[in-house]
């Protein structure tokens, strides 16, 4: 393409694109830039977030065993779990009493968090789950620390799992009723 | 500016007053409108995006929030600065704007001066600019402001040649330098005897107009043209030191001299004030009230023009940015001028 065609198709498309986000239907020659443009105006509308969305990670806590996998996975060690070993009844009656860990903190720290979701992937219990909300901003930073409640709140608000897309790894996560 | 028929009765004084807030309200006014409709809106919409909406309607005093946010900023001098020529600098770009807009007329009595000169006399202050920028870019102390003042200033002076050459063609055309009297050479013309849109120089001058757009461009250092301030390589060139006021002050001398450039190619490519309204004489005392909302609608457009080519094209390398003045826009501008002499005499 010569210099000139070039630089009249440059212009072309700034100016196609402007007529397009002005007038957003051709019939109609009312400006409507609002309609036109891809900009959501995002306190007054809110987008719908895109499937597996990662806003938030949420703690089903009874498949939680400690097991601290994802506390020394968490490249920034953001996440802090206390826990304690306690008897639980046997499994069938006249067996030995079994042994589980209970939590006693689980926090995540979302000031330090840098959402990889590399402990969501690690953990063998599906007890870790994305959420997209992502509207958790604090006046205070010390609130970015969420504790095990808060993280549990945030379990009502993960999806049904979506199948893949096709051609991708199958593994699929169970996300528990509530 | 309009009730020029007191102004013979006034002092001294207050029509100096007059002429001043005359000058800011078009220098100013002028500015912040085209920043508003190009700057923040039509590029936007380029991008497909909404630019601001939050601070009142459509965003239309977003403006006046930047202004303030500008005026809060401390004033800061970098610790090598030579303080003086630091300070003054960003007056200096400023003064070449508001010297321009002395020339443009707004209609058949409305204009700040009416000299014999008035083109040569634009021509002439605009290059004061130059002064200001190499003053900003030496006096910052810093390698990214020398660097950015001195590419400046070759391009403005590489620029500078086709702009004065291309005004060249329409003095002939015109027979006069004076601004008004290029806005009556085109309303009283003819083209081929048909004389119903007078004789705008766009049409007989078009390779002048494009030379000139081109060169005001490059004078302007907007986007195709912007080595000077190329934020990739020296953060923003001779700005790179300046804050608060001073950095607004070279913001306003930006979209002001795009403003008042825009005025003056109107003035010789477009008819100026003027517009083909049936039924008005060119003196009418009407037009001193509607010139200047002709001239606002010419500028807005020719601006237009220049941001859409700024947010459309990238960056000139430094050698091509030369050579685009010296081997290509300058003879041609110098061919013009010849085949416009020629032609004048034949006709």
């Amino acid at each position: 393409m010569g210099l000139v065609p070039g630089l009249i198709k440059g212009l072309g498309v700034t100016g196609g694109t402007m007529l397009r986000t002005i007038f957003p239907d051709p019939k109609i020659p009312i400006p409507n830039p609002v309609k036109g443009a891809e900009t959501v105006q995002y306190p007054h509308e809110k987008e719908a977030p895109p499937t597996r969305a990662r806003g938030v990670i949420a703690l089903h806590e009874e498949n939680c065993t400690a097991c601290m996998l994802c506390a020394r996975e968490c490249p920034d060690w953001c996440i802090y779990i206390e826990g304690h070993k306690e008897k639980a009844p046997p499994r069938r009656a006249g067996g030995k009493p079994r042994q589980v860990n209970a939590l006693d903190r689980f926090d995540i720290d979302f000031a330090l968090c840098m959402y990889c979701g590399i402990c969501v992937e690690v953990c063998p219990f599906e007890a870790l789950f994305w959420s997209p909300e992502y509207e958790f901003s604090e006046p205070r930073i010390a609130d970015l620390l969420h504790d095990k409640s808060r993280l549990a709140e945030w379990m009502e608000t993960v999806p049904d799992f979506e199948p893949y897309e096709a051609g991708s790894e199958a593994k699929v996560k169970k996300v528990p009723a509530t | 500016m309009t009730d020029v028929a007191i102004l013979g009765e006034l002092a001294y004084w207050q029509q100096t007053g007059i002429r001043v807030g005359a000058g800011l309200a078009a220098v100013l006014l002028v500015a912040g409108t085209l920043v508003y409709l190009h700057l923040f809106k039509l590029v936007s919409f380029m991008q497909s995006r909404l630019g601001p909406m939050e601070a009142g309607p459509f965003g239309s005093l977003q403006l006046l929030a930047e202004v303030g946010k500008f005026l809060q900023k401390e004033d800061i001098f970098p610790r090598k600065a030579d303080r003086f020529v630091f300070a003054a600098a960003p007056f200096v770009v400023l003064m070449s704007t508001f010297l321009l807009v002395v020339v443009v007329p707004g209609g058949p009595d409305a204009w700040f001066i009416d000299s014999e000169l008035g083109i040569y006399l634009a021509m002439a202050v605009s290059s004061v600019s130059v002064i200001g920028i190499l003053m900003a870019g030496w006096g910052s102390a810093s390698k990214y402001s020398l660097l950015g003042g001195l590419r400046a200033t070759g391009q403005l002076i590489a620029y500078e040649l086709p702009l004065i050459l291309a005004v060249i063609g329409v003095v002939i055309q015109a027979e006069t330098m004076n601004m008004q009297g290029i806005v009556r050479a085109q309303a009283e013309g003819e083209i081929f005897g048909w004389d119903g849109l007078g004789n705008p120089y766009i049409l007989t001058q078009f390779v002048a107009f494009v030379i000139f757009m081109i060169a005001m461009q490059a004078e302007l250092t907007q986007t195709p043209f912007d080595m000077p301030i190329a934020e990739s390589e020296l953060v923003t060139g001779y700005m790179t030191e300046y804050s608060g006021m001073r950095f607004l002050l070279f913001f306003i001398g930006e979209f002001a001299t795009a403003g008042v450039f825009s005025a003056i190619a109107s003035v010789l490519f477009l008819g100026g004030w003027w517009a083909p309204i049936p039924g008005l004489d060119f003196d009418d005392n009407v037009w001193n009230l509607l010139g200047p909302v002709v001239m606002l609608t010419k500028v807005v457009i020719l601006t237009f023009l220049i941001f859409w080519f700024r947010f459309t094209f990238p960056r000139f390398r430094e050698d091509q940015l030369q050579a685009l003045a010296w081997k290509f826009l300058i003879p041609l501008s110098l061919a013009n001028i010849v085949v416009t002499a020629v032609l004048k005499i034949v006709f």
